[in-house]
């Protein structure tokens, strides 16, 4: 499936999943609601395609996980964060600051989720196009001198994934400043940037309930190790490399 | 609830060999391998049981499915009771009861590792009793007129438990309780395994909002399962209960006596 159209806003740093609107049309476009007559454009987030099938990705993840939390919690997240960020800027525009503030949790769940699931649809790939085969050049020489060996940072992503308690992410993340990969969690849907500006993610597991359940019910742990075999650690190489160039 | 049960377990077995060996040695030395064999000390461990939902693991349909509460019940809280029961020998608080147990492991807001075993444990065995089969609908008698008092009328109690489940960010539970302070019914919106007796309040009823208590049986469909729960599943009858207790602690004025 094609990528849709990449699109950026200044304040916002993720390039992918974006598309301006100009809010003075009345294009029919309902997600914007009615009532907005602002000259000023504001940039609505979208749903990324997914490049490769629902299905592509078993036995590691179900078919049935997969459209459930693209089309349903992914959406829904789209959704709400764009319901936020209108009232974000009505609130901004009136001087509200209460509902400024207010609204920020909102923002933070829903845009968060976004970008997080936005991330984790990049770093999964179908084993015959290259998922799951070991990270090579510079981030696998780095992945040596940080953590020993592969194995040995898949045992402690995993290990970290299983012990969050609730719901949350484990990431492998590069840290700009000291140029180290870390593993990082996060709770909820907070983004990696909440544990440290300098942080990048390179790869996301998703260890929300939704992201298993159905398939390998309370077992995070068998969902944990399977997971390893859709990997794209092309994207997470390609990420590591600009970032360190 | 959660009982502490004694298991004994003798940790000296006299071996066979040793048994046709003892005949064979003299009185003194029989009567020394005797007393050294029993010498180790038998070690008695009290430790927490699953208890069992007040009903069986298929009464709750359509509304919660069996296979829902064979994992939720049968893997997820087990897995939790098996946890805490691995914690508790090398804890310093083994032999309290669940409820202490919550309470100082709670550590004011810096919870000890067998915080969030000993919360969920109670958390479950208090959702399971706050669901009957034939439930919902509406309560009766002084919890009605509470919540009538409290919230204005049933149905704004409804539909503000409904939207605080909705807007409950993450995992965790949402539940109506009775606030010792403020002396009246609230709800409340925990994230994780939070419990609201940590802050001395006496929950009345609880809603387990973890994906995995409905995942199986609506998937995405949020709304639904808190919808169902409030019309099929809630059990009025336990919250009674509970609140007649809850009334021996917390003063909640004068009853209102229907004059004859």
């Amino acid at each position: 499936m094609a990528l849709r159209t990449l699109f950026t806003k200044k304040s916002l740093t993720l390039a992918s999943a974006f598309r301006p609107i100009a809010v003075a049309s009345t294009a029919g476009d309902q997600r914007l609601g009615s009532g907005l007559s602002q000259a000023r454009g504001l940039t609505v987030a979208a749903l990324p395609d997914l490049p490769y099938d629902y299905g592509a990705l078993e036995p590691a993840i179900s078919g049935e996980i997969m459209r459930l939390h693209h089309q349903k919690h992914h959406q829904a997240y789209v959704t709400n964060y764009n319901n936020a960020l209108e009232q974000l800027e009505a609130a901004i525009a009136m001087g509200d600051a209460t509902a400024v503030v207010r609204l920020q949790s909102a923002i933070k769940f829903n845009g968060g989720g976004h970008i997080n699931h936005s991330i984790f649809w990049k770093n999964l790939k179908p084993v015959n196009e290259g998922g799951g085969e070991p990270p090579h050049s510079s981030l696998g020489w780095a992945i040596d001198t940080d953590f020993g060996s592969l194995e040995a940072l898949v045992q402690k992503m995993n290990a970290e994934g299983a012990a969050l308690q609730g719901s949350g992410w484990v990431w492998l993340a590069l840290d700009k400043g000291f140029k180290k990969l870390t593993v990082e969690t996060t709770a909820n849907q907070d983004p990696l940037v909440t544990k440290g500006a300098n942080l990048v993610p390179l790869l996301g597991i998703d260890v929300w309930e939704h992201a298993y359940y159905l398939q390998y019910k309370n077992v995070r742990p068998d969902y944990l190790k399977n997971i390893w075999k859709v990997i794209d650690w092309k994207y997470a190489s390609e990420v590591y490399e600009k970032e360190t160039a | 609830m959660a009982m502490a049960l004694p298991l004994a377990y003798a940790s000296s077995v006299v071996h066979p060999f040793e048994a046709g060996r003892l005949s064979f040695s003299t009185k003194a030395t029989k009567h020394k391998k005797q007393i050294y064999q029993f010498r180790k000390v038998t070690k008695v461990l009290a430790y927490y049981g699953l208890t069992n939902p007040p009903y069986k693991l298929d009464a709750l349909e359509p509304y919660m499915s069996r296979r829902t509460l064979e994992l939720h019940w049968g893997n997820i809280h087990r897995g939790y009771v098996d946890s805490l029961n691995k914690q508790l020998p090398n804890s310093p608080f083994y032999g309290c009861t669940m409820e202490e147990l919550i309470k100082t492991t709670f550590n004011n807001g810096n919870p000890l590792p067998e915080y969030n075993n000993a919360a969920e444990v109670w958390n479950h065995d208090f959702f399971w009793e706050s669901m009957q089969p034939n439930g919902g609908r509406l309560p009766w008698g002084g919890v009605l007129d509470q919540i009538e008092k409290d919230f204005g009328s049933f149905s704004n109690f409804r539909d503000e438990f409904v939207h605080s489940a909705m807007k409950l960010f993450g995992s965790g539970w949402v539940w109506l309780v009775l606030k010792t302070n403020e002396r009246r019914l609230s709800i409340v919106r925990t994230s994780n395994a939070l419990c609201p007796l940590v802050w001395g309040d006496i929950p009345i009823i609880s809603l387990d909002m973890w994906e995995h208590a409905y995942y199986l049986d609506y998937k995405d469909d949020v709304s639904k399962y808190v919808n169902n729960f409030m019309d099929h599943l809630i059990s009025w009858h336990s919250a009674t209960a509970r609140m007649v207790r809850a009334e021996a602690f917390v003063n909640l004025g004068e009853p209102k006596i229907p004059v004859a």
